[in-house]
């Protein structure tokens, strides 16, 4: 109960509407986003209307980023994909509000289930509630074949299917987990350095739990991905990163199986925990380039272009430097607002590009609006669908 | 137990002085929610190593808690009071064990969905208590001297970029005797007002030790040792049955000084102090980033030195931090893992130096309170002063002597 400082008085009051209103100000300033009131009375045309048989990629930062970092002015050059190339593609939200758990694996799970899970951040435990590939899955009849994780580390190994009853085994998603393959296809690597790079988070840098799911294991490498394993380290050694690693892996599950539900998680920009602000920079300009090559990946791959809705969304934001109780950039520990303010970004087929939505929304708001998107219910997730990207 | 059953008995195993305290006030412990008495108590526990500054704000609190009506506390606190305590949180022995406590509590807050409502009460409590007993004025005003060392370089970086609009930027500084123009402006002010843990310096490489003679300091390369035994001891943690991370956490929240073995520097007078040689464990112990990465040490030091002392002077010196290899260089196992990161260690520096300044601004007196910059590879600096003009460029060069003399 230490003393609250001089800073944090009425200035950071309504803190959460402040963000959004500087991220809307920001975008606007720069020229690149209309507003999305007008559409409010229109129905989607028609004409252009998606085409049958529609896919969706999300993709999640587990570690989110600051405006300072991104959307504000002197943040923008570290995101010149985002903004030049996928924001004029875009349908905007400018104030994603994140309520639940502000740990990555316990908040991406919520994002993927619709309600705010409340299991330990740091036990790779299944969600409690259905996730969206299980209802996408048990509704449409899809196989496993067609919903997949990639996702940064043993934690979320678990992700795929929830223990929900009705739901569950046998209607998950596959889950693979880039690390945990690399670490299996090395197994006599005795490099300190390479151990680190494989330690679990960096939430809690010294600790890697156990695998317990049903992960993707590395026999499959050739099976699924007709990757061998040979090719598959040959090629991470190419790589600067983990996060360039699921990419990798994404690549292959697109052209391999084609998944109508892939869902990425990149997570370089949380070495943010270490304190190194320069490096949580480089984290994001590498997930700035990412998510413009996931996208290139979409729009060059026939079973994706011109059906593919693509979701790019923080989990949740970091502290602010104003916050006495936070550290900035380097946690997210206070739940202040900036924590817990975020946006996303849509693109695709349907969605009004450029526009800007103003309306509080939440990241429980995901689920129901893929599940508008192709085509199932999703009964037990507690947001509302986003109509602007229908 | 409930805070009403409490004797001076359950404070046994409680250091003298912290037993001293809490046992004056048990009959107000004993009338608290025991959300509220477990978080004091777990302050309070610690009261015989913390700063000065430190004790006084806990003196502040139960004096303060004492002097409202019985109607009144219970107000005040009565968000404390509705907290929902779920198990495991419960079962524990909040007296004996008040970190653990806090560490399932602060679980439990996030889990149940309390956190948001928890904070504001905990802002409204503190409210009060800043109105009621405010930090008293500073000796002198405090200043920050933040200086970002000649081998952290990178080409066309723009400086300070978030300072600059709070103060005078100076383009070009003659570096001719800086440091030790420094050295001696930071001696001086510790010879003028010479309180305990008033003035401090921390270096992310080895400490000069004209100033650590005179102001208490830590150094990132002095405290190697001290590193590698905690590294060590975080292995042994790992690899013990049951271990994951609240484990860790509690297991090294049990770690004293005493149990470590300490660089001793004869030229360093708080070297051998009980009270500073925790608050550096605190430092490597919950400073997420500070074993590793010297640039983090400086910057976390900082932030808890100006939150826990409220220095009057704080010096920081940034050196390179070692570099952080790409995957593929770590699976090569073809790269020196020991290099440095020039560049990359002036971001963190710059950053860090920023929040140093944001830190100063939440002490009283932060009107008259002044930061320095100063880069010595760059030869820039910003001045940022009670009498300073904001976002402007200075027009000519200036040296160390004539910067200092702009700050107060």
């Amino acid at each position: 109960m230490t003393r609250r400082s001089h800073l944090d008085s009425d200035f950071f009051r309504n803190a959460s509407e402040r963000v959004a209103l500087n991220r809307r100000e920001f975008l606007r300033a720069a020229g690149l986003m209309g507003t999305a009131a007008p559409l409010l009375g229109f129905q989607p045309l028609r004409a252009v209307a998606p085409p049958r048989g529609r896919r969706v990629v999300v993709v999640t930062f587990g570690g989110g980023a600051r405006d300072e970092e991104t959307f504000a002015p002197d943040g923008q050059e570290n995101i010149p994909h985002l903004m030049r190339t996928l924001l004029p593609q875009a349908a905007f939200y400018s104030r994603v509000v994140n309520h639940g758990i502000l740990g990555h694996y316990v908040a991406t799970a919520s994002l993927a289930t619709g309600v705010y899970e409340t299991f330990d951040n740091f036990v790779a435990t299944a969600p409690s509630n259905p996730t969206v590939f299980e209802y996408y899955r048990k509704a449409l009849h899809r196989p496993a074949s067609d919903a997949w994780v990639v996702a940064p580390s043993n934690g979320f190994n678990r992700i795929g299917e929830s223990d929900a009853r009705g739901y569950g085994k046998g209607f998950g998603a596959g889950v693979i987990l880039p690390k945990h393959l690399l670490a299996a296809s090395m197994p006599s690597q005795p490099d300190a350095a390479f151990q680190h790079l494989l330690r679990d988070n960096y939430e809690d840098p010294y600790y890697t739990p156990d695998l317990s799911g049903s992960e993707f294991e590395l026999s499959q490498l050739d099976s699924i991905l007709k990757l061998s394993v040979s090719d598959f380290t040959r090629h991470a050694l190419t790589l600067s990163s983990a996060d360039e690693l699921s990419v990798f892996i994404a690549r292959q599950l697109m052209r391999q199986l084609s998944p109508s539900l892939l869902w990425i998680t990149l997570h370089d920009m949380d070495v943010a925990h270490s304190g190194a602000y320069s490096l949580y920079i480089e984290g994001i300009q590498r997930s700035d380039r990412l998510c413009a090559e996931i996208w290139q990946m979409i729009q060059s791959d026939p079973e994706y272009a011109g059906r593919t809705t693509m979701f790019i969304l923080p989990d949740f934001g970091r502290d602010s430097d104003f916050d006495s109780g936070g550290n900035g950039f380097q946690h997210h520990r206070t739940g202040d607002a900036l924590s817990r303010t975020t946006w996303i970004m849509a693109l695709g087929p349907g969605v009004r590009q450029g526009a800007m939505i103003d309306r509080p929304v939440q990241s429980l708001d995901l689920v129901p609006t893929l599940g508008a998107l192709l085509g199932f219910d999703t009964p037990r997730a507690q947001g509302r669908v986003l109509s602007e990207v229908l | 137990m409930q805070p009403q059953e409490l004797t001076a008995a359950d404070f046994a195993a409680y250091p003298p002085r912290a037993r001293a305290v809490i046992t004056e006030h048990l009959e107000l412990v004993r009338t608290l929610p025991l959300v509220f008495a477990a978080l004091l108590l777990r302050e309070a526990r610690d009261y015989d190593w913390k700063f000065p500054a430190e004790q006084r704000a806990i003196d502040d609190q139960f004096s303060f808690l004492a002097s409202l009506a019985p109607a009144a506390r219970t107000s005040l606190l009565q968000g404390f009071a509705d907290v929902r305590l779920p198990a495991p949180a419960a079962h524990i022995d909040w007296v004996s064990h008040p970190q653990q406590f806090l560490d399932a509590f602060t679980a439990a807050l996030w889990s149940t969905h309390q956190i948001d409502s928890f904070r504001q009460s905990a802002t409204e409590y503190a409210d009060h208590l800043r109105q009621a007993r405010p930090d008293p004025a500073p000796a002198l005003p405090r200043v920050a001297l933040v200086v970002l060392g000649p081998e952290l370089q990178k080409p066309d970086y723009p400086l300070f970029r978030k300072l600059r609009p709070h103060g005078v930027f100076v383009p070009q500084v003659d570096p001719t005797g800086g440091w030790p123009t420094l050295v001696a402006f930071a001696r001086e002010r510790a010879n003028k007002a010479p309180i305990p843990f008033g003035h401090l310096y921390f270096d992310g490489e080895v400490s000069d030790h004209a100033l650590a003679a005179q102001l208490a300091s830590s150094s990132y390369a002095a405290l190697s040792p001290v590193r590698a035994q905690l590294l060590d001891r975080i292995g042994t943690i790992l690899s013990s049955a049951g271990a994951g991370p609240e484990h860790l956490r509690t297991a090294m929240a049990r770690i004293t000084p005493e149990s470590l073995k300490w660089p001793t520097d004869a030229d360093d007078p708080a070297s051998g102090s009980p009270v500073f040689q925790r608050f550096q464990l605190d430092v490597l112990t919950q400073g997420s980033g500070t074993q590793i990465f010297s640039t983090t040490f400086v910057q976390w030091a900082a932030r808890e030195a100006l939150r826990r002392a409220q220095p009057l002077t704080l010096v920081l010196r940034f050196a390179p931090r070692q570099r952080s290899l790409n995957m593929n260089e770590m699976l090569s196992g073809k790269t020196e893992s020991n290099t440095s990161d020039p560049a990359g260690s002036l971001l963190d520096a710059d950053m860090g130096a920023f929040y140093a300044w944001v830190d100063l601004q939440r002490l009283t007196g932060a009107d008259q309170s002044a930061c320095l910059v100063w880069s010595q590879a760059q030869n820039q600096a910003v001045l940022i002063g009670p009498t300073l003009p904001r976002n402007t460029v200075a027009a000519a060069p200036m040296n160390m002597r004539q910067m200092l003399a702009q700050l107060t």
